[in-house]
């Protein structure tokens, strides 16, 4: 199974042909590199045939590694396809001609302008322009709403399933099948059966102290909902961190005398703290995304991230979502390296690492 | 020095075995506690909250609210033919006093609509009859009724406010299964016009069905690519999984109807390639294919999670060993890799039916109005016609067919095999 470099093979060569022909016939660019990248990646990964492969079977590998190439652009291309959309110069949601000769004047930063501007009194206004936009502008309050909520509801969901989940993983926990999937729940009933829930139990006056009318359309209660909602993959995350715990390093600390509190500081934390965070980022981007009890919850005052696409795309869709999306993909982006980084120290910590 | 009749025994004097027990108990409850505080707090947000959903789905005060003395009466009226006239008389008066007073939630409106659920067009029965009620001063009350309005003298109008006088009822969960009383008070299905909620939930099962297939019909191949390619093109590759997983699903729906509308780059491309022409676009979004195409890949990464884990611990010697002793690559890959991708298999197809089942941000958005599911229907309830016990009826019943789904999974899978990335 020697590696033939990918430029040395005939198939590649064909391929580049081909891709010419393209090029030659449609006068596009972008319709060459989609091709080309599409019908070249399974050939990239066409190397580790064994020498006794017949053609049948090359051809065999080939189209299946062609259909996975089809799959993973399904998967991928509505994502990509809109941050270029979001630089629009017109109000479409389509590539105009002007984009797709890459003229520079069909591309503009107009909807990311009107991110802050949607929604402030005096968008040109000179005076007053910073806390205009921060009090007043659409999008800035629904991602003030946003944040907040996600932050608070990230802390409860975190302190209570972590604690949760190292009373799972314990050896000696009773009834674990049965809390657990009594924790695990919220992520399995639908949201609209939970938020209809939730609407009519925080509806209830004279019921919680402090709150009077009742939780629905405040802050609280949607931070009591997206900490529900965030819990199960807290829960999942830590378990599975804890599941691959040494316990003897409990009895060690504690032989070599150090008490709960240390041995749990000293010991048990940092070997659980990557699984905390990554349910935490779970947590978090649960909140960030979640709209069906905001729906049913909140106020106008409350609206989220989320709900106001939802409300944009019902009522009058507009690039100043594309632009939003964008952000959006890229704060995931941001998340998932994180998320990558700290899962390659969590299986280092533990011994786990791949060479 | 013990002998064999005397108990072991600890530093203490107390016997090993009851020292064990005791030490058993003591892990045993820390434990608990540990998960205690978390598990009151889902009790008081989220199991509650669905008590309550549960709680409102049979309960029915309105009868009791408006006109409390006739639905105590009533109660002892056999149902046959048209009922005696001091039931009605109590009728009349509590119609007129609810009418008089006015008071939030014992409104006439209130029993009115509640009178309407069941026997469509009668709203305007009730609401005209409590307005004249406090003129009739004298018997016999039917007949004076039966003068303002003709109806009254419908033996079901009086049934059905026997069952709205009574605290708990089924009539939700028949409206939800779209059965209906009859004017004997049998229960028989619905007129053909009225059958909506059965429709839609076959169409959200069979619909979740025809959208877990399709998932994993597409997460199968890729999946195995990943788990066979080497580690690091596999993460690598596995970005691409990934990031759509993480990825709001408010942005993936956008994405969807960029690509998917009739003025989108689907059918922008098409026209380019002159596969249809600039007036032949595809309608692709609000409607039924809208709902799929965006529900499939908004689920796929569920799917490849799953078969991708079960996957990676086969080992490739195996389907080796089947072809060096003469199988073909379909038999050796049948009867010996297949086989044991089947635990992915059903945690994958399970884990997409049960989110599809109750999926309500998507076909809201692209579904138009042949992609709608049972929850859009819910939602609508609670939201715009504000038939709560109606919603909360078809709520309590896609709870059950989703805990019947996720038993399955608990039971074949478990739980504490979920994973995420």
């Amino acid at each position: 199974m020697k590696k033939i470099a990918f430029f040395k093979r005939p198939g590649t060569w064909v391929l580049l042909a081909l891709t010419l022909g393209i090029f030659l016939l449609t006068q596009s660019f972008g319709v060459a590199l989609v091709f080309f990248l599409t019908f070249g990646a399974p050939l990239y990964f066409m190397e580790d045939l064994p020498a006794y492969a017949t053609t049948m079977d090359k051809i065999g590998k080939y189209i299946f590694l062609l259909i996975c190439a089809l799959i993973f652009l399904f998967l991928i291309t509505p994502i990509l396809i809109i941050i270029p959309l979001s630089f629009n110069a017109e109000p479409y949601f389509t590539f105009t001609e002007g984009m797709l000769s890459l003229d520079p004047s069909a591309y503009s930063l107009r909807w990311y302008a009107d991110i802050f501007r949607f929604g402030m009194l005096e968008p040109d206004g000179v005076t007053n322009w910073w806390s205009d936009m921060w009090d007043n502008a659409t999008w800035v309050r629904a991602a003030r709403n946003s944040f907040f909520i996600a932050i608070l509801s990230t802390i409860i969901a975190t302190f209570f399933g972590t604690l949760a989940a190292l009373g799972l993983s314990r050896p000696e926990m009773p009834y674990r099948a049965a809390i657990t999937s009594l924790l695990i729940s919220p992520m399995i009933v639908p949201l609209v059966i939970t938020a209809t829930g939730m609407f009519f139990f925080y509806s209830q006056k004279d019921l919680f102290p402090f709150f009077p009318d009742g939780l629905a359309k405040t802050y609280f209660g949607i931070i009591l909902a997206h900490a529900t909602l965030g819990i199960p993959f807290v829960i999942i995350t830590v378990t599975a961190t804890l599941s691959g715990f040494d316990r003897s390093l409990i009895r060690a600390s504690q032989g070599l005398g150090a008490s709960g509190t240390t041995t749990f500081f000293k010991v048990i934390m940092p070997l659980i703290l990557p699984g905390m965070i990554s349910g935490a980022l779970f947590a978090f981007i649960t909140s960030m995304d979640e709209v069906v009890a905001v729906i049913f919850l909140a106020d106008v005052d409350q609206r989220t991230i989320p709900r106001q696409m939802f409300s944009g795309i019902r009522e009058q869709i507009s690039p100043t979502i594309l632009a939003v999306a964008t952000i959006l993909v890229v704060i995931s982006v941001g998340l998932l390296s994180m998320l990558e980084i700290l899962r390659r120290r969590s299986e280092r910590l533990r011994g786990l690492a791949p060479q | 020095m013990s002998d064999s009749t005397s108990p072991i025994l600890t530093a203490d004097g107390t016997p090993l075995k009851a020292k064990l027990a005791q030490t058993t108990r003591r892990l045993r409850i820390k434990a608990l506690l540990l998960t205690l505080p978390l598990v009151i707090f889902i009790i008081i947000t989220f199991v509650l909250p669905i008590g309550q959903m549960l709680y409102r789905s049979v309960h029915n005060p309105t009868g009791i609210m408006v006109t409390p003395n006739f639905a105590e009466a009533i109660q002892e009226w056999d149902g046959e033919g048209l009922p005696d006239d001091r039931f009605v008389e109590i009728f009349v008066k509590d119609l007129a006093l609810a009418k008089k007073n006015r008071e939030i939630g014992k409104t006439v409106g209130n029993l009115a609509t509640r009178v309407n659920y069941e026997i469509p067009g009668s709203r305007s029965l009730i609401t005209s009859t409590a307005r004249k009620a406090k003129n009739i001063k004298e018997g016999p009350y039917l007949d004076a009724l039966i003068k303002i309005n003709k109806k009254w003298e419908n033996p079901a109008m009086w049934l059905t406010l026997q069952r709205a006088s009574k605290e708990y009822t089924a009539s939700f969960y028949l409206a939800a299964l779209d059965r209906k009383y009859d004017d004997k008070g049998d229960i028989v299905m619905a007129d053909e016009l009225y059958q909506i909620y059965i429709p839609i939930l076959m169409k959200t099962l069979w619909l979740s069905a025809v959208i877990t297939l399709l998932c994993f019909i597409l997460a199968y191949p890729v999946s195995y690519l990943l788990s066979t390619l080497p580690m690091k093109t596999s993460n690598l590759l596995m970005i691409l999984v990934l990031l759509p997983f993480w990825t709001s699903l408010l942005v993936r729906t956008t994405a969807w109807i960029a690509m998917l509308q009739t003025e989108g780059i689907v059918n922008d491309f098409m026209v380019f390639l002159g596969v249809i022409g600039d007036d032949g676009r595809i309608q692709m979004i609000y409607n039924m294919t809208g709902t799929i195409i965006a529900m499939v890949h908004i689920l796929l990464p569920f799917m490849i999670l799953p078969l991708y884990s079960v996957m990676k611990t086969i080992p490739p010697s195996y389907m080796r060993a089947a072809k060096s002793m003469g199988a073909s690559t379909t038999y050796a890959f049948t009867k010996v890799y297949f086989p044991q991708t089947i635990p992915g298999i059903a945690a994958g197809t399970l884990l997409v039916f049960i989110l599809a089942i109750g999926y309500y941000i998507t076909p809201a958005l692209v579904g138009g109005n042949d992609g709608l599911l049972i929850s859009n229907l819910i939602a609508g309830h609670i939201k715009s016609t504000l038939n709560w016990s109606l919603g909360a009826a078809l709520g309590t019943i896609l709870l059950a067919v989703v805990l019947v789904f996720y038993w399955v999974y608990n039971k074949l899978v478990g739980v504490d095999n979920l994973k995420f990335g």
